[in-house]
C-alpha cells in the first residue's frame, strides 16, 4: 500500500494542512498528526497546488531527439510541477495519424515522470492544405481532443471553418496559431521602435490580431469552441476579451515569456544584443502588450498560462538572429516567471495560480484526471512550491535536453520542491525521482 | 574603442577624432608614396558574405595604405557555402591571428554577434538593414570637406529608408555631429517607428529640397517594386528621383551625394549625378581614407598615425 503523508503545507497559500495520498486519490485532509504512512513530507513553508497542466509543449519526439525526448521533456515538466502536459504536433512524422499520436501518448506511459496528452494536428503534414484524421485521433488510444497546426497558422478560412465545425463531433478544440502568414514573411521581431533601430524585419501586432478577430467570428458562427495559442498583444487582449462578452466559447492562453519579457532583449540583455535566445513566435512585444497581458490573466480574459516550451539545439540559437530557431524552453521556469509576474505584483493569490496553470487548462483539453482541487477523493496530483528562495537562473542544472532559456542570467523567485502525480512522487527535494 | 559596430555607439568626441584623423591620413594621399608603415604585421580580414566590390577594395586599400597584411575571406568559394556557421568561422579566423575582422553581411546583427566569439576587432562594413557606420563616417567627412562644417547643416536622406543601413548610421552620426536630417521617402519606405529617430520625416520630396544644404539619394532595389513598396520604377522616379528639375531647386552650395551603387535615371539622373556639385566620385576616396583612420584609431594604439612626418 502506497500512502503518502504531506505535513503542514499551505493549500493554496492558507493555513497549514496535513494531506494523506493513497492508492493515487487524496484520503484525507486536515490535523493528521497520528496518520500512518509509508513516506512523510515535511510541508512546511511550502505551498501545495494542484499539479500544473501544460497546453503546450514542444517535446519534439519523433524527429528531432537532438533537443528534446518525451523522457527528457516530462522530466522537465515534472521539475517544473506538472502533471500532465499536451505535446505539440509539429514532430517529424507530424502527429496527423492515430499512429503517431498513440506512440507518442504510450511513451509518456512507459516514462512515466508526467501525463503527456497529444495535440493532433488540424490539417495533414500541418500544410493547410486538407484535414488531417481528426476523428481517428479523437478515437485512438490517445483520446485526442485538442487539435492544432502550432509552429503554423491555418490560414485558410475555409478549412479553419471545418475544422471548428469537424471537432464538435468528439467535444474537440482547434487551438489557433494566430499568424496571417503574408504579413509576416520573413519577420524577425516584433514591428515597432526596437525593430526599427537593429534593422530586423517587422512582425506586427495585426498579424496575430487579425487572425484572432476572424477566428472569433468563424466560432460564433458554427457554434463551436476555439482556443487561441500565445496570445502576445495587447489588441489580441481587447479582441478576446470582446468575443467572450458575446458569450463566445473562446479560450485563450499566455506563455510565462510574453508575462515577463519584452522586445527590448533583442537590443540590450545580459547576454548580448541581437542574442536570438529572445527569438521567439509569437515575438516578445512591448511593456504595453506585457501589461495588457497581465491584467488579461488577472481577470480571466485570457484563461490559461502555458508555455509553449520549445527547446533548440545550441548550434540553432549560437547563430545570426535571422537564421536562428524560434522559440525558447520554458516549463522549469514557468510556475517562477508566474510568481514573478503576476503573484509579486498583486494581480493573482494562489487560487489564482491554481486556476490559471490546472484548472482552467484541465478543462480546456478536457483532460477528466487534471485540474481537480485539492480536496478529499480528488485525484493525487500535487505540486509542492517554496516561493521564498530566489535564485540565479542555471540553464545547465535543467532537465531539459535544450538550454535555451531566455531567464540565463536572471534571478527568479521561488523552487518547485515536491511533484506528485496520482499519488507516486514524480519529484522530491526538487529532484527526479 | 575596441570595435565600430553601431554610428550610434559613437560620442560626438569620438567620431570627430575619426574625421580629424581622416584629414591627417588624406595629405599621405597627396604623395607619390601612399603607404605608412604604422599597421605592420596586423592582420586584417575582409570577411564578406556579400558581394560588394566597392566596399571591400575599399578596406582593402585602406590596410594595405597602413602596411597591414589582408586576407580576403569571400563568402562564395569558402567554406561558407558548405554551411559552416559564422561562430566557426569566427573560430577560424581567431585562430589564424586576425586583429581586425571588416564584417559585410545579409544579417542585420551578425557583427554583434561575430563580436562575442572574436578577441580582435569587428568593423561592421554594412550589416543586414541595420548599419553602415563607416559609410556613415565618410559622408560626414565628405559634408564637412565640401561644406566646411556638420554643425547645423540641413540633410536630406531620401530613398528606402526601411530597408536601408547607410540611412540608419548616417542619422544616428548626423545628430551626434549637430546636423539635422530629414528623411523623405513613401510611407511603405519607412518603418512604423521612424517618428522615434533623432530626424525629421517628409513624404514630399520637393518641399524639402529648397531648405536642404545636402541631399543624399538611396539607392531603390528594384524588387521593393515587386513587393509593392510603390507601384512603378517610373512612379517612384516622379515622385523621389532627382532629376535636373529638382535639382535646379536647391540652392547654390547645395552638394548631392549618393552611396552607390547608383541607378540612374530612377532615384537619380545621370545629368545630376555628374553635375560638378555631386560628391559621388569624392565619397569613394574619401572612404579609403576614413577607413584608414578607423583601422588605425582601433589597431594603431599610440603610436602617431603618420610617424614623425606629419
Amino acid at each position: 500500500m502506497n500512502t503518502i503523508l504531506i505535513k503542514g503545507a499551505a493549500i493554496l497559500g492558507g493555513g497549514p494542512a496535513d494531506i494523506l495520498m493513497k492508492d493515487g486519490v487524496i484520503a484525507e485532509i486536515g490535523d493528521l498528526a497520528g496518520a500512518a504512512a509509508t513516506l512523510t513530507v515535511d510541508a512546511a513553508g511550502l505551498i501545495a497546488l494542484p499539479g500544473l497542466v501544460d497546453l503546450h509543449t514542444h517535446l519534439r519526439e519523433p524527429g528531432r531527439e537532438d533537443a528534446e525526448t518525451v523522457e527528457t521533456g516530462t522530466q522537465a515538466a515534472a521539475r517544473g510541477g506538472y502533471t500532465a502536459v499536451h505535446a505539440m504536433a509539429n514532430t517529424s512524422p507530424v502527429a496527423d495519424t492515430a499512429g503517431v499520436v498513440e506512440q507518442v501518448w504510450r511513451l509518456g506511459q512507459e516514462h512515466g515522470h508526467c501525463d503527456v496528452q497529444p495535440v493532433g494536428a488540424v490539417t495533414s503534414g500541418l500544410e493547410g492544405r486538407q484535414l488531417a484524421e481528426l476523428g481517428a485521433m479523437a478515437d485512438s488510444a490517445a483520446r485526442v481532443r485538442v487539435f492544432s497546426d502550432d509552429g503554423k497558422c491555418v490560414s485558410d478560412a475555409v478549412l479553419m471553418r471545418r475544422a471548428l465545425e469537424y471537432v464538435k463531433a468528439f467535444d474537440g478544440v482547434v487551438a489557433q496559431h494566430a499568424q496571417e502568414p503574408r504579413l509576416t514573411e520573413g519577420a524577425q521581431l516584433n514591428e515597432g521602435e526596437v525593430s526599427g533601430r537593429l534593422g530586423l524585419s517587422g512582425w506586427p501586432a495585426v498579424a496575430e490580431e487579425a487572425i484572432i478577430a476572424r477566428d472569433c467570428l468563424l466560432a460564433a458562427h458554427v457554434g463551436s469552441r476555439l482556443h487561441v495559442c500565445h496570445v502576445s498583444t495587447s489588441g489580441s487582449v481587447e479582441i478576446i476579451r470582446w468575443a467572450k462578452s458575446k458569450g463566445w466559447d473562446v479560450t485563450a492562453e499566455v506563455t510565462p515569456h510574453h508575462l515577463l519579457l519584452t522586445d527590448s532583449r533583442a537590443e540590450s540583455s545580459p547576454v548580448g544584443p541581437y542574442n536570438p535566445i529572445y527569438k521567439v513566435n509569437p515575438p516578445l512585444r512591448t511593456e504595453e502588450d506585457v501589461r495588457a497581458l497581465r491584467e488579461a490573466l488577472a481577470d480571466g480574459t485570457i484563461d490559461c498560462v502555458a508555455t509553449d516550451h520549445a527547446p533548440h539545439p545550441v548550434e540553432d540559437k549560437e547563430t545570426e538572429w535571422s537564421v536562428a530557431a524560434m522559440g525558447m524552453i520554458g516549463l522549469e521556469t514557468a510556475l517562477s516567471v508566474v510568481q514573478e509576474a503576476m503573484v509579486e505584483t498583486g494581480l493573482l493569490d494562489w487560487a489564482g495560480v491554481a486556476d490559471r496553470m490546472s484548472a482552467r487548462p484541465a478543462r480546456i483539453g478536457r483532460l477528466a484526471g487534471h485540474g481537480h482541487p485539492i480536496e478529499v477523493g480528488a485525484p493525487a496530483n500535487i505540486t509542492l512550491y517554496d516561493p521564498s528562495p530566489r535564485a540565479l537562473v542555471d540553464p545547465s542544472a535543467m532537465a531539459s535536453r535544450s538550454r535555451n532559456t531566455p531567464y540565463e542570467g536572471m534571478t527568479l523567485p521561488g523552487r518547485v520542491v515536491a511533484t506528485f502525480l496520482r499519488g507516486r512522487p514524480t519529484v522530491l527535494e526538487g529532484k527526479l525521482v | 574603442m575596441r570595435h565600430l559596430i553601431s554610428a550610434g555607439e559613437l560620442s560626438r568626441d569620438d567620431a570627430l577624432v575619426i574625421l580629424d584623423t581622416a584629414e591627417e591620413l588624406a595629405r599621405v594621399s597627396d604623395r607619390s608614396i601612399k603607404k605608412l608603415p604604422t599597421l605592420r604585421g596586423r592582420t586584417v580580414v575582409n570577411l564578406f558574405y556579400e558581394d560588394s566590390t566597392r566596399t571591400r577594395i575599399s578596406f582593402e586599400a585602406a590596410a594595405k595604405r597602413l602596411s597591414a597584411d589582408v586576407i580576403n575571406f569571400s563568402a562564395k568559394g569558402s567554406s561558407v557555402s558548405k554551411g559552416e556557421s559564422l561562430k566557426d568561422t569566427a573560430l577560424t579566423l581567431e585562430a589564424m591571428g586576425a586583429d581586425a575582422v571588416v564584417i559585410r553581411h545579409g544579417a542585420s546583427g551578425a557583427p554583434h554577434r561575430l563580436a562575442t566569439w572574436v578577441h580582435g576587432s569587428v568593423v561592421n562594413a554594412g550589416d543586414g538593414t541595420h548599419e553602415h557606420p563607416t559609410q556613415a563616417l565618410l559622408d560626414a567627412y565628405s559634408m564637412r570637406r565640401r561644406l566646411g562644417r556638420l554643425e547645423g547643416l540641413k540633410v536630406a536622406v531620401v530613398g528606402d529608408v526601411l530597408h536601408s543601413r547607410v540611412a540608419r548610421s548616417n542619422v544616428l552620426l548626423l545628430h551626434t555631429l549637430g546636423a539635422e536630417v530629414t528623411l523623405v521617402a513613401p510611407p511603405t519606405l519607412l518603418p512604423v517607428s521612424v517618428e522615434t529617430w533623432p530626424c525629421q520625416v517628409s513624404y514630399d520630396l520637393d518641399a524639402v529640397l529648397p531648405k536642404s544644404d545636402v541631399v543624399m539619394m538611396l539607392r531603390v532595389q528594384l524588387e521593393r517594386m515587386n513587393a509593392s513598396y510603390f507601384p512603378s520604377a517610373r512612379e517612384y522616379s516622379r515622385r523621389y528621383g532627382l532629376d535636373r528639375d529638382r535639382f535646379a531647386r536647391l540652392h547654390d552650395e547645395a552638394i548631392v551625394m549618393h552611396p552607390g551603387p547608383m541607378n540612374r535615371g530612377m532615384e537619380i539622373s545621370a545629368e545630376v549625378a555628374d553635375s560638378p556639385r555631386s560628391t559621388i566620385v569624392e565619397q569613394v576616396g574619401n572612404g579609403v581614407t576614413v577607413r584608414m583612420a578607423v583601422l588605425y584609431l582601433l589597431l594603431g594604439g599610440s603610436e602617431p598615425a603618420i610617424g614623425g612626418t606629419a
